[in-house]
């Protein structure tokens, strides 16, 4: 069993689209079923946004699907970004900023990024992806003044 | 001579002597004044970086791999590594693989591409361990038909798909939201806003949304604008998908662009961690305009942004030049180079937004000829934003199509039956989705107090065809909606109960369904759009071509509404109108049948052939002329040179030169006129061979009553054995095969109707009723 409790089955193409073949794997991160978001739901109020939301179960999923269909690249981007689904949004955000040119002085402040990735938000694919990125960013000299 | 004959005379005079002066070919200074000739073309200079494929310091292909790792790539060592090269060596390329593929040479694969017996897998597959050089070496081999061809084979979606702009001068929401409606219908499976106030994004979202949600569900919608921007309106849940995320060729381009890969990557994976459908973009020739081109050619900075992508693990990319395209356009071989890159694109079975948005030319033609590899081979998105609105009213740019020239796309469609993703909308229908969408936008703004457009703004948008005829919002008004939207915090459930509380269901559920589709993540994967409710991509949908009779072909269904293009003749429609002019007619003109005609007549007479169904089933001519007014002018031109006019109708022929010749057969004189009902004329000699006559008046739809008037009179001066001024009229150059032919057919499908083999002439006895002019 993962995380989340569901038995660690492996999707393929022909569970592709999940909605339609797999409906009884769609649930939103409170753990309500697809058919529940309903327009008298959210009416009633009973859908909020993050009823709304991409699960990390949901990205697993998609990768594992895409991994079958031959795209291992974008099944590594799905697994990522399994682990940003509950980032907050302003962590996101100044992630993406010190990864622009110049906005890091210096390698170690991607690397407590990269730290509070890992460690805050159990992010290791993406924590790995910030320090590659640290490493040739010292070698290539993009620590330097922009504005 | 009076003052204006001196003018004129004076002018004459000048004329000539600078012809006598002149120099200069005059038809060079009719090409100046093409629209062509408002494009600037350039020289290939690779040094300075202006070649479509062969740059002064392309690398040539290489990868040295030693113990797991990559040592060199395209002729760098790992050590010199720019961060594109890094980037592209970790993450794109599968070292199992890559000595392998990079070891065929790039002959044998570029003939691979070809073949229509090479699976679209196994190329694939193969491109996992290319090269950025070696990708742009094989596909530089094809001809631009070859790469059309591969292109079509490749892309990574089976059922062709398209993209619309929807935008506005004034950021006017009531317009943003009527043209999403209408974009909607005509079948985009993706819109995309953009604004021309930064701060109007959240309006511009808005509105497009609830615009969007009216008529059907599953339009694709994204708002261009700053990338945090963006981002956040793609929380707030109005977008579903966003494409301005580019990547460059080069390192310093790239800084330039003040992102970097990892930092482009890192956005790529934060869209998919909301939900959010994203591609990248990237094109020829935005490193030549950043200034830091390397000396390298388009295509093989393109390669190395393509492997980039997929690196990135983004699930497509919309290029082919984008922004760059008209520059690219400059060079030689850059059209065919744009296909190339679109072809490298696919091949790296990224899903492919193919450009055809930046109008790189401003001659129709260019334009023309570059939409058509793309048509006829199918694209994911044919066009990365055509514009849906009209040139002025695109804040992107101007398009190569745009609302203007929507009909053109839709008949290129319809005469190659090819797919371009679009379908005709009717003209109540669209204007009944526009006033639907504005009241539906208006209605929101009521529910959530943002503004309260009046009628008169109402009506005048939901008619405008563009906004330079509305009466509407104008963009400061348009800043403080957006404001109020931005810091209320209003979010896509807001909106969608607002329409459910005002009674737009329909739409409220349309719009949830939108919103509800990041739930599963279905449509993040390669090329996904919406097709009736159903998440349609390259995993359920894969393009499949092996050959003729595979691959995407038209339904029966998709073929009709194709072909249902707006105003199309039927042969009910034309004997519907002709009888409309039968009642008109028989007020002016009576004809009255005499008999077997005889050919005996005195020496002045000329007989007038008319054909089968002249007055009987057809009435007017193509100019429009009553034929009562043709018979008219005709033997009004034979008297005025001392003529006598005899009518025939001929039943054995519908053709003018045998009309002409029975005529001139039966005439005293020996001089017949032949004429068709459609008003085709013919001057005939009866010695004369069939279609050897003396004055033709082929061109019927721009012959005018003096021209016949003309006609008759010359006809009188032959007969008295005299060669008079030929009649010529003046074609004008206009393409009247594509005017008339289609009623031609019809018409002159009703007269050989009525022909019957050796059926005698009839005498006619015409006379000019009240109504007569």
């Amino acid at each position: 069993m993962t995380k989340t409790g569901r038995s660690a089955e492996t999707l393929g193409i022909a569970d592709y689209p999940l909605a339609e073949k797999r409906p009884e794997l769609v649930t939103t991160a409170g753990g309500k079923p697809l058919s529940a978001l309903t327009l008298e739901a959210v009416e009633a109020g009973e859908v909020t946004l993050a009823d709304l939301r991409i699960t990390p179960q949901a990205l697993k999923d998609q990768a594992a699907i895409a991994a079958s269909a031959g795209r291992p690249t974008l099944a590594r981007n799905f697994e990522r970004a399994a682990e940003l689904v509950d980032v907050p949004q302003d962590f996101l955000l100044k992630v993406y900023e010190l990864l622009r040119p110049g906005r890091a002085r210096d390698k170690a402040e991607l690397l407590a990024a990269a730290r509070e990735l890992r460690e805050t938000h159990d992010a290791e694919k993406m924590a790995a992806f910030v320090e590659e990125a640290a490493a040739v960013y010292e070698r290539r000299g993009l620590f330097t003044f922009r504005y | 001579m009076t003052e204006e004959t001196r003018r004129d005379s004076g002018k004459v005079n000048a004329t000539t002597q600078s012809n006598r002066q002149s120099n200069r070919w005059r038809r060079f200074a009719d090409w100046d004044e093409r629209p062509l000739r408002l494009d600037k073309f350039a020289v290939e200079d690779p040094e300075n970086g202006f070649a479509a494929f062969r740059g002064a310091k392309d690398p040539k292909p290489g990868l040295v791999v030693a113990e797991g790792r990559v040592v060199s790539m395209d002729g760098t060592a790992a050590a010199d590594f720019d961060m594109i090269d890094h980037f592209v060596a970790q993450h794109h390329l599968d070292l199992d693989l890559a000595p392998r593929a990079m070891a065929i040479p790039s002959e044998e694969i570029a003939h691979m591409l070809v073949d229509v017996s090479v699976p679209r897998t196994e190329l694939v597959h193969l491109a996992h361990g290319l090269t950025p050089a070696k990708l742009a070496e094989v596909v530089a081999q094809l001809s631009a038909i070859e790469l059309a061809f591969a292109f079509s084979k490749m892309r990574t979606r089976k059922t062709p798909g398209n993209q619309g702009h929807v935008t506005n001068a004034k950021d006017d929401p009531l317009q943003l939201a009527a043209d999403a409606a209408t974009a909607v219908a005509f079948g985009f499976d993706e819109i995309e806003t953009t604004m021309r106030v930064a701060r109007n994004a959240w309006s511009n979202a808005l509105a497009c949304a609830v615009g969007a949600a009216v008529g059907r569900w599953g339009t694709l919608f994204q708002c261009s604008s700053e990338e945090a921007e963006e981002l956040q309106i793609g929380m707030a849940g109005f977008t579903s998908y966003a494409e301005t995320v580019s990547v460059y060729g080069t390192e310093r381009a790239f800084t330039d662009g003040d992102d970097t890969p990892w930092s482009k990557a890192f956005l790529a994976t934060a869209y998919a961690s909301r939900g959010i459908k994203m591609r990248c973009t990237s094109g020829a020739a935005s490193e030549l305009l950043m200034g830091f081109h390397e000396s390298k050619s388009l295509l093989y900075l393109e390669a190395r942004c393509l492997c980039l992508q997929r690196a990135m693990g983004v699930q497509g990319t919309q290029n082919g030049g984008i922004d760059g395209a008209p520059l690219a356009s400059t060079m030689p071989g850059g059209v065919r180079e744009l296909l190339a890159e679109n072809l490298i694109a696919v091949w790296l079975d990224l899903e492919c937004a193919t450009g055809n948005d930046a109008r790189h030319s401003e001659s129709e033609i260019r334009v023309g000829a570059k939409i058509l590899p793309y048509l006829i081979a199918g694209s994911d998105l044919v066009c990365s934003g055509m514009g849906s609105i009209l040139k002025y009213d695109n804040s992107f740019n101007p398009s190569s199509f745009n609302g203007e020239e929507m009909e053109d796309f839709l008949v290129l469609q319809r005469d190659f039956e090819a797919d371009g993703g679009l379908t005709s909308v009717d003209e109540a229908s669209a204007l009944e989705l526009r006033r639907r969408a504005i009241d539906a936008l208006s209605a929101v703004f009521a529910e959530l107090d943002l503004g309260s457009p009046t009628a008169a703004m109402k009506q005048s948008v939901a008619i405008a065809s563009g906004s330079n005829d509305t009466e509407s919002y104008l963009p400061r008004d348009v800043a403080f909606i957006s404001d109020r939207i931005k810091e209320r915090g209003i979010d896509v459930l807001d909106v969608i109960k607002a329409l459910a509380a005002r009674g737009f269901r329909e739409e409220a559920q349309n719009l949830l369904n939108v919103v509800r589709l990041r739930v599963s993540g279905d449509y993040l994967q390669t090329a996904a759009v919406v097709r009736q409710g159903h998440v349609i991509s390259a995993v359920n949908d894969p393009n499949d071509y092996g050959g003729p009779g595979t691959g995407y072909r038209l339904s029966a269904a998709r073929r009709r509404e194709l072909a249902a293009i707006r105003d199309v003749l039927t042969r009910e429609e034309v004997l519907r109108t002709e009888a409309t002019f039968a009642g008109a007619e028989a007020k002016r003109i009576a004809y009255k049948s005499m008999g077997a005609a005889v050919a005996e007549g005195p020496a002045d007479e000329i007989v007038i052939g008319v054909s089968p169904a002249f007055g009987i089933k057809l009435f007017r001519t193509l100019a429009g002329h009553p034929l009562s007014a043709v018979l008219k002018a005709l033997s009004e031109g034979i008297a005025t040179e001392g003529g006598v006019p005899r009518i025939v109708r001929m039943r054995h022929t519908a053709d003018t030169s045998f009309l002409g010749l029975s005529a001139a057969r039966l005439a005293g004189s020996g001089i017949g006129i032949g004429l068709q009902a459609k008003g085709t004329a013919v001057i005939h000699q009866a010695a004369r061979l069939p279609h050897h006559n003396l004055e033709l008046f082929s061109n019927a739809p721009i012959t005018s009553l003096a021209h016949y008037r003309a006609l008759g009179a010359n006809a009188a001066i032959y007969a008295r054995g005299e060669m008079p001024q030929p009649v010529v009229v003046p074609t004008e150059g206009k393409a009247l095969g594509a005017r008339y032919h289609a009623q031609v057919a019809l018409i002159y499908a009703i007269e050989t109707a009525l022909t019957e083999d050796g059926a005698k002439p009839e005498e006619i006895a015409i006379a000019y009723l009240e109504a007569a002019e």
